[in-house]
């Protein structure tokens, strides 16, 4: 999995912006996780921003990874956002839960996206 | 069956018009087997999506069985055979006009309470979130767990396509 990985600037504060393509399984949590730990280590940031513009599947195993994110932030007045969902992803993060949690912006096509499934 | 289909049947050199035929032309069956490597977890998905390709169904249905298939599949790899990669999933796919039914066998180490196993937020030590299940059991009509421990898990997904 390719993972982009930069510093932004947004509502003030120092975002660690990460965006990975491709599918987010148990294939490639562990990457996302591991790139994620180390960005927010070396950058000192606490506002983490997902673009999942490129990321064309996610399942529980990748979800799991931005929950464990959020409970490692949250503690230390950390945020998370995630941009450009697509509509299977942005249909799991609402089945999950964690758009209670994070910060989710619309996708262009969500036809069939029903909060709670 | 008429007078026409009858004689058709006597005169045919076989049974397989009225014993075999319309059962054969209506069922597709296709078994794989892998390495419980967690790479193949995208080969599962890649496989129902090619046998259901042809079919006539929306993006957020087929979403919808890729989820659980990539949730028992992953649950082979990481629960059943505690992510060695050295284990086989075997995976079946019975595919008719009305359903799709797929099955998914490991021979790990089993679950012991299946009941437990299958409420959320059971998993401990991951990050997965004990989402499996709930995902399987949101997305697909019937979702059977069969399991004996330290000998294996056979999940069986079905799915009614309209």
């Amino acid at each position: 999995m390719e993972i982009i990985t930069k510093i932004k600037k947004y509502q003030n504060r120092d975002w660690l912006y990460l965006k990975p393509s491709g599918e987010l399984d148990m294939a490639s949590a562990d990457q996302l996780k591991k790139t994620i730990i180390e960005g927010l280590a070396k950058s000192g940031c606490r506002m983490l921003w997902l673009d999942f513009a490129l990321v064309s599947f996610i399942d529980s195993s990748g979800l799991g990874v931005l929950l464990g994110r959020y409970r490692e932030l949250a503690p230390l007045g950390g945020k998370i956002i995630i941009t450009h969902a697509n509509a299977q992803v942005y249909r799991l993060l609402f089945a999950s839960g964690l758009h209670r949690i994070m910060e989710i912006d619309r996708p262009a096509s969500f036809k069939y996206v029903k909060e709670g499934m | 069956m008429n007078d026409k289909e009858k004689s058709s049947l006597w005169l045919s050199p076989n049974n397989d018009i009225y014993f075999g035929k319309s059962e054969k032309s209506k069922k597709n069956f296709v078994n794989l087997s892998f390495k419980s490597r967690s790479e193949n977890v995208a080969l599962a998905r890649l496989l129902v999506s090619a046998i259901l390709s042809e079919r006539d169904m929306t993006l957020a249905e087929l979403d919808e069985i890729k989820v659980a298939v990539s949730e028992a599949v992953s649950n082979a790899i990481i629960h059943g055979y505690q992510n060695d990669s050295e284990g086989w999933v075997e995976m079946s796919v019975e595919l008719s006009e009305e359903q799709m039914v797929i099955i998914v066998h490991d021979e790990g180490i089993g679950i012991e309470n299946i009941e437990e196993a299958m409420k959320p937020h059971f998993s401990k030590g991951e990050e997965r979130m004990g989402l499996g299940f709930a995902f399987m059991n949101s997305f697909m009509d019937k979702v059977e767990v069969a399991s004996i421990p330290l000998s294996g898990t056979t999940v069986t997904l079905t799915k009614k396509l309209s």
